[in-house]
């Protein structure tokens, strides 16, 4: 049996690329595809440079729970001593930037900014991450059913593929979230809002991914060592496991980066239309549109600005953490 | 009732006049440009003729066409071309709501039983085209409003006020010659209106566009807006409608300002021009491209912090009160307990409210009651220190909570349309100050378009997602009490969909008050209903009142006869010129 990919301690005899390092006087090892992978990710400056905000990010995230839990941050008091409520801005420059309030307050009601930030970041991140993690499960899934076995299976899933395509997303979403208001599941409050925008999020997206692994699947499954494995006996559940799955992992790994900033612009969406979590709870998108629907970002550009910055940040560094891994996993892309 | 869509205004210094200047010699008395002039005075009065004035607007009209049309700024503007038979005493300050002939001769004369109510026709009126306008022109004018189907927009205060009318379909679907029973047109100058019930406040209703006359052989269904045939100092400019991007107005010659001293022919043309964007338009106002945004809203925040922090600037612009009142009608079904309403309106932060509507200047004045100072029968009290201590009195709603039984509080919804920023930080200014006394509130945000009708209209809705309160806003077509306050506190008003008695009041006391005023004919009795009406509302904490929205409105220095209409809320377009440069 073959794995191409990286099954610790096995060695390929297909290297595709032939490595810089190995010309000089040193022993020629072998390198399992996860070590080259690994060694081209750690060249790629831009997409290491992700890995690492990433990693900063999620800290940052996790931490504000407790700070919050301790009021070291204070994310929804009031000081309305702080704003203008006429000329609809801070009092303070640039956004009411002080040393209590590092990031300035927020034009309406003179929250403190960077607190509002960083506990939206625990919700942003917590249901971009989610319902991408339910979009991957659902698609690799349904794609590998599809793929593999074909004939009336492929038949049904291809067209449930196309019916959630063609489903108004958007309208759903906020019909759902309107009616699942107070409580279910016996779930209330955030855990209940996050949960639904989890699951309608990712629930609705799984036909992209999906439809990348049934392609890679119809593909795979004619291969030579999936036939090897076939004519030694192996069944289809093993064969889905042990042979084509770890083969997938490249393009779903790379898809999955590439489906989190997507997921937070559409909560950015849907807190934009008014549908998610509720009030007081910030999120980026809700200070987001908060800011632009108020007009305040001609008066106070700063209140734009902070949560923008943030998906930004946020958005780039996936994107640039999906590229270096498509490049490092998948050397024929280039 | 149904209010009117748009923001109307109130004049700062009503009911009882704070300022004695406001009162009644306001019509002849001239201001200069200073701040908040156009309030109590005109300001550049003159009877300067000629120019062409360039208005400007984000939105566009519902309707051109008189008899289809509800928004506050319409009502105000349509006069210049469609005018009905009574209209508003052009002058600022109180004075600007008593009513004034309009076609008619003046108000209607009434029969001893109160349903018939009689108006004479001045002579001598005619169309833009030369004809003379008869009674006849008027009865159509009333009766082409019935037809929904075609003119969806008005007002239907015809058809529940009206003898046996609101089954007719309007002449569109009608073939009888004679149309409309309950309006008789015995001769050319003389309309008849039977009523079904007592409605003392007709004068108003005919105040309003509907009456505007149309001539039947031009009239052309819902097309008719492109073609209106003028009936006052203006006329449409023949082919100048484009619904999206606005129409012209020039003069009706064979109109006479001997026969309507009430309204102004000044410049020879007025330009419309519809959806530009807010802020562009309020920058083009600031350069002097355009004259006035007819919305009548006020600035956008931009041009705000532009305008106040510049002297120069400022002293253009008038804080004028809107008529509109923001406010949170409490459920009486929800929270029935009335000493647990009270500690809400106790505990209330009045301040962080006016913070969220946008200050004192462009948001509003801090209210304490329900009627806002513009409307007949407004009188100033104040029952939960709305004004003495507008930061809430956290020991009074504790008090209040030990007397409803929930020493500890309780908790509930409040519902707010979700795209409107300004009611969503209200409602967070109120769930921080309701917490201090331990009364929690989840926000349930919903959709503008609907919320009137299946959210906060829907009693059954707010009794299932145990909503007690909502964000709210509130004008009156006519500016008195009875306008003001049927559709919001009569038991007669409730609705299973649409309702705007969001409060459940059904109080036997109200709904008789409400019926008094109707049949009564004295003005001073009246008033004091209204006021005593607004008193058992605020008693049974059945509204815990926001502001009396206030628009930061400007005028350019050139504009002459320049005031705030107490009934608009927004500058009195009859008499706007143009000083010649």
């Amino acid at each position: 049996m073959t794995a191409p990919l990286d099954v610790p301690g096995s060695s390929t005899e297909a290297v595709p690329e032939a490595t810089t390092a190995g010309l000089g006087e040193k022993a020629i090892q072998g390198r399992s595809l996860g070590q080259i992978a690994w060694m081209r990710l750690k060249r790629d400056k831009w997409a290491l440079t992700g890995g690492v905000v990433i990693v900063v990010l999620v800290l940052l995230a996790v931490a504000s729970v407790f700070l919050n839990a301790a009021h070291i941050i204070d994310p929804d008091t009031f000081h309305s001593e702080l704003i203008d409520a006429t000329f609809g801005r801070p009092t303070g420059a640039f956004g009411g930037i002080s040393l209590q309030h590092p990031l300035g307050v927020d034009p309406a009601n003179g929250r403190d900014l960077l607190a509002r930030v960083l506990v939206g970041s625990q919700f942003s991140l917590l249901i971009a991450a989610g319902s991408t993690l339910l979009s991957v499960l659902i698609g690799v899934v349904m794609g590998l059913l599809g793929g593999f076995f074909g004939g009336w299976v492929d038949g049904v899933i291809s067209w449930l593929m196309n019916a959630f395509l063609a489903f108004p997303l958007l309208l759903f979403a906020i019909a759902l979230s309107g009616v699942v208001q107070q409580s279910a599941f016996g779930l209330t409050g955030n855990a209940l809002h996050v949960l639904v925008l989890v699951f309608v999020i990712g629930f609705f997206n799984w036909p992209y991914i999906g439809r990348i692994v049934r392609g890679q699947t119809l593909s795979l499954r004619e291969r030579e060592f999936v036939d090897a494995a076939r004519s030694q006996g192996a069944r289809g559940g093993y064969i889905l496991r042990h042979e084509l799955l770890p083969n997938l992992l490249a393009p779903i790994l790379v898809y999955t980066t590439l489906l989190i900033p997507t997921n937070i612009l559409f909560e950015a969406a849907l807190s934009f239309l008014g549908v998610g979590l509720h009030p007081p709870t910030p999120t980026w998108g809700g200070m987001l549109s908060d800011a632009v629907i108020n007009g305040s970002y001609s008066v106070d550009p700063e209140y734009v600005l902070v949560p923008g910055l943030a998906i930004f940040i946020t958005v780039m560094a996936f994107n640039l953490l999906g590229d270096g891994l498509r490049d490092a996993l998948d050397p024929r892309a280039r | 009732m149904k209010r009117r869509k748009l923001i109307s205004v109130a004049l700062a210094c009503a009911g009882l006049c704070l300022v004695s200047a406001c009162g009644g010699s306001s019509s002849s008395s001239s201001g200069s440009a200073a701040f908040d002039a156009g309030n109590t005075s005109i300001v550049n009065a003159s009877d300067a003729t000629g120019g062409t004035l360039n208005y400007g607007m984000t939105n566009q009209f519902d309707s051109v066409d008189p008899g289809n049309t509800y928004y506050a700024f319409s009502w105000n503007f349509s006069r210049l071309y469609a005018v009905p038979l009574l209209s508003y005493n052009p002058a600022p300050g109180k004075a600007g709501e008593n009513l004034v002939p309009g076609l008619a001769t003046g108000m209607g004369t009434t029969s001893a039983d109160g349903l018939t109510w009689t108006y004479h026709l001045k002579s001598g009126m005619k169309f833009a085209d030369g004809e003379p306008i008869t009674s006849a022109d008027v009865k159509y004018a009333v009766e082409r409003t019935f037809a929904k189907d075609v003119l969806p927009n008005g007002p239907a205060y015809f058809q529940t006020y009206l003898a046996n009318a609101a089954n007719y379909p309007g002449p569109y679907k009608d073939k009888d010659p004679n149309g409309l029973a309950a309006i008789e047109t015995p001769d050319d100058t003389t309309v008849v209106f039977h009523l079904s019930q007592k409605f003392s406040d007709f004068n108003y209703l005919v105040a309003n566009p509907q009456t505007a006359p149309v001539p039947p052989a031009k009239d052309t269904g819902a097309n008719y807006q492109t073609q209106v045939v003028g009936s006052g100092p203006y006329t449409i400019k023949p082919g100048s409608v484009n619904p999206t991007t606005g129409f012209s107005l020039i003069k009706n010659p064979y109109w006479k300002s001997s026969n309507d001293p009430y309204i102004k022919q000044t410049a020879d043309q007025i330009n419309v021009s519809f959806n530009l964007a807010a802020d562009d338009l309020d920058n083009r106002l600031l350069s002097g491209s355009i004259d006035l945004d007819l919305y009548g809203t006020g600035l956008n925040t931009a041009a705000r912090s532009k305008v106040l922090s510049s002297a120069q600037l400022k002293k253009n612009t008038d804080a004028a009160l809107s008529g509109f009142l923001w406010y949170y009608p409490i459920d009486t079904q929800v929270i029935p307990n009335v000493d647990c309403r009270k500690a809400v309106e106790y505990a209330a932060d009045k301040t962080l409210f006016q913070n969220a509507y946008g200050g004192d200047l462009a948001g509003g004045d801090i209210a304490s009651t329900v009627l806002p100072p513009n409307i007949i029968g407004y009188n100033k009290f104040d029952d939960y220190e709305a004004l003495t201590q507008p930061g809430g009195d956290i020991q009074k709603a504790k008090d209040e909570l030990a007397k409803c039984g929930k020493p500890t509080g309780f908790s509930f919804n409040v519902a707010v349309r979700g795209d409107r920023p300004k009611e969503v930080a209200s409602a967070q200014a109120l769930q921080t100050a309701l917490a201090k006394v331990g009364i929690k509130i989840d926000i349930l945000q919903y959709p503008t378009g609907q919320y009137g009708t299946s959210y906060i209209g829907s009693p059954s809705f707010m009794q299932q997602h145990n909503i007690g309160m909502g964000t709210y806003g509130w004008e009156a077509d006519w500016p008195d009490g009875f306008g003001f306050l049927y559709s919001i506190a009569s038991g007669n008003a409730i609705l299973q969909a649409g309702n705007s008695n969001i409060s459940m009041l059904n109080d036997p006391q109200v709904n008789n008050l409400l019926n008094q005023a109707a049949a009564t004919k004295d003005q001073a009795q009246q008033t004091q209903i209204y006021q005593q009406i607004d008193k058992i509302m605020m008693d049974q904490a059945t509204v815990l009142p926001e502001v009396y929205a206030k628009s930061l409105l400007y005028r350019p220095s050139d504009l002459t006869n320049v005031y705030v209409s107490s009934v608009f809320g927004m500058y009195d377009y009859t008499q706007i010129g143009k000083k010649s440069s």
